[in-house]
């Protein structure tokens, strides 16, 4: 299920800005073990953010987002104690969903 | 069940059936994601790439802008930004050309998402690095060399 992530967002002036920092290894499938084994890819592939049930957000991640992807962008709108949620799916067909209130 | 499972090999359509398995998916649950790019993603150059996306010869454009550290030293983690004045924004992708696949992340925003997203990718080399952004149903592109130190894609 992989570890919480760190969800941040802010209004100011009307715009609501999102930071999002998700706890993943994000294994490329490039790299090699000690023992010359390539280690299988292991990454997430969709993140959708939502305000409280609009997305705001629909992104497509490839395996060269680094570890522990980060992510910050605006949308108009959004108000204090509204609900923000961000749910991710990796390439094993993991999943994970968080929320946040704007502050 | 085994019994079964040996003949099924041994007439040879064991082949065939794996043929079949993979394309509904069911081989590497990874590869049954219906909305995922895969195609696009996989795809290594960036010539390749764009066509994935369906954007076969974008404009360079001077309000597409990408944000970015002129040298990075630690190539498994640059922060690389995207960010446009173009109105009607629908999509935004960042390539990096020297990769290994262009496509790093590509994101689809909303009626009221402003077109500035920032993320952080892994570079393997220096490389320049593009920001495709679609505007009005058109493409647009800009780059920007991001020279990297230390690669982050080495075992």
């Amino acid at each position: 299920m992989g570890n919480p992530m760190k969800i941040r967002a802010a209004n100011k002036d009307g715009v609501t800005e999102v930071k999002v920092l998700v706890s993943h290894e994000m294994e490329t499938g490039q790299r090699k073990d000690s023992a010359g084994a390539i280690v299988p890819a292991w990454f997430i592939t969709e993140l959708i953010a939502k305000h409280n049930d609009k997305v705001v957000l629909a992104s497509e991640f490839g395996p060269s987002v680094s570890k522990n992807p980060y992510l910050a962008f605006k949308f108009k709108g959004g108000a204090k104690g509204d609900k923000i949620v961000v749910s991710w799916k990796d390439n094993k067909g993991d999943t994970r969903t968080d929320e946040a209130a704007i502050g | 069940m085994n019994n079964q499972r040996r003949n099924v090999l041994k007439t040879g359509s064991g082949a065939a059936l794996m043929g079949i398995l993979a394309a509904a998916g069911i081989i590497k649950p990874g590869m049954a994601l219906a909305d995922w790019n895969k195609a696009a993603f996989d795809a290594k150059s960036m010539a390749d790439t764009l066509k994935a996306l369906g954007a076969a010869s974008p404009a360079d454009s001077k309000d597409v802008q990408v944000t970015g550290p002129d040298i990075a030293e630690n190539g498994a983690v640059v922060p690389v930004g995207v960010s446009s004045t173009l109105p009607n924004v629908t999509m935004v992708a960042i390539l990096i050309e020297k990769n290994p696949n262009a496509l790093a992340a590509s994101f689809v925003l909303p009626e009221g998402t402003e077109a500035n997203v920032q993320t952080r990718v892994k570079m393997g080399q220096t490389s320049n690095v593009y920001a495709l952004v679609k505007s009005d149903g058109k493409f647009f592109m800009a780059t920007k060399e991001i020279k990297v130190t230390l690669g982050g894609c080495g075992g």
